[in-house]
């Protein structure tokens, strides 16, 4: 159970950009705008001891009016053991402030959520300074595999793309043989 | 092969180039370590003490493909995978052989989605497919010694 401090302190802090704060199965759970989650992550962060993150990743909701994704980042604090879950909701156009200066380990965690979704982090920096980039599919690849609407077994271009990288005269053309 | 002993000190093993060929091939298989998933955990275990296919010669895993001339294909091929497996395949010297092992690598196994490669003879000739999610040591085992069969009756010139 969180220290209620924290939520307290959250509270007075951004009063207004706090959307709602629930709990579930134990876990405490703030959601909040998406202009202040900046703002909102580095006070955990420096000020509230919660210095881990544990994950970030994005849920899809294609029917929900508004906003369509949901990105959720889990915090914990290695001293109290206490875990904070900040939910932001964004539209399918909309960008989300990157973390990579609070959390070096938000990079990767980044890419994964953008290569599986395509929610554009802004100003989010590599190690090597280098930019946001698709981090379990082949740089070059088209859609975003984790969204509600992608086909389970591709749609078409899967296939294409092994074949543009695979030598002339292999044994067969690349498809889903399978039925349905 | 024959044995000729022509004098106290001196004897002569005769035998057909191409069964002598092939004889020395079948008995020193140097596969490939190409473990993608879980059943590269079986391959170790094949290649280590219990099992030990140190036994039939092939114990000698190389890390790189122009040493070796079987490639054993243990897992789940994925798409972004499947071109480095073609380059890797390509860099063996001839003569050369794969393993397809396991229902991953032979049709895709679970994962028919838009990421893994629906069998990994798409891209490669397959000699031997060994069923199994993961397959036992003992049937990688015997998949070695079919395709030592098949170096046998395939002769030296159609590997």
């Amino acid at each position: 159970m969180l220290n209620s401090k924290v939520l307290d302190a959250l509270k007075s802090q951004f009063n207004d950009g706090i959307i709602e704060v629930s709990e579930s199965c134990g876990d405490q759970i703030v959601e909040v705008k998406n202009d202040i989650l900046h703002d909102v992550l580095k006070f955990l962060h420096d000020e509230q001891s919660f210095d881990y993150l544990l994950f970030i990743t994005a849920l899809d909701y294609p029917k929900r009016e508004g906003k369509r994704f949901d990105v959720v980042y889990q915090l914990r604090a290695t001293s109290t053991f206490d875990e904070i879950r900040v939910k932001v909701s964004v539209a399918e156009d909309e960008e989300v402030e990157s973390i990579t200066d609070i959390w070096v380990s938000a990079i990767g965690d980044e890419c994964e959520t953008y290569d599986m979704f395509g929610i554009w982090f802004k100003n989010h920096k590599g190690s090597g300074g280098e930019g946001l980039r698709r981090a379990l599919m082949p740089d070059d690849w088209v859609g975003h595999p984790f969204r509600k609407e992608y086909p389970l077994k591709g749609d078409g271009f899967s296939d294409r793309w092994a074949e543009k990288y695979l030598p002339k005269g292999q044994r067969h053309q690349i498809e889903h043989t399978r039925m349905p | 092969m024959a044995v000729e002993v022509l004098g106290p000190k001196n004897v002569a093993v005769t035998a057909k180039l191409d069964k002598l060929v092939s004889w020395g091939r079948r008995w020193s298989f140097w596969p490939m370590t190409f473990g993608l998933a879980c059943c590269a955990i079986e391959m170790m275990a094949m290649a280590a003490g219990r099992f030990d296919i140190s036994r039939i010669g092939a114990e000698v895993f190389r890390p790189s493909p122009r040493h070796s001339d079987v490639m054993i294909v243990a897992g789940t091929v994925t798409k972004k995978m499947a071109p480095v497996l073609r380059r890797l395949y390509d860099q063996m010297p001839h003569p050369k052989w794969v393993v397809s092992m396991g229902s991953c690598a032979n049709s895709g196994g679970v994962f028919d989605t838009y990421s893994v490669l629906q069998g990994v003879d798409l891209v490669v000739p397959v000699d031997i497919y060994v069923p199994g999610c993961p397959p036992t040591p003992e049937t990688l085992f015997d998949a070695l010694m079919k395709l030592q069969d098949k170096v046998r009756k395939g002769g030296s010139l159609n590997a």
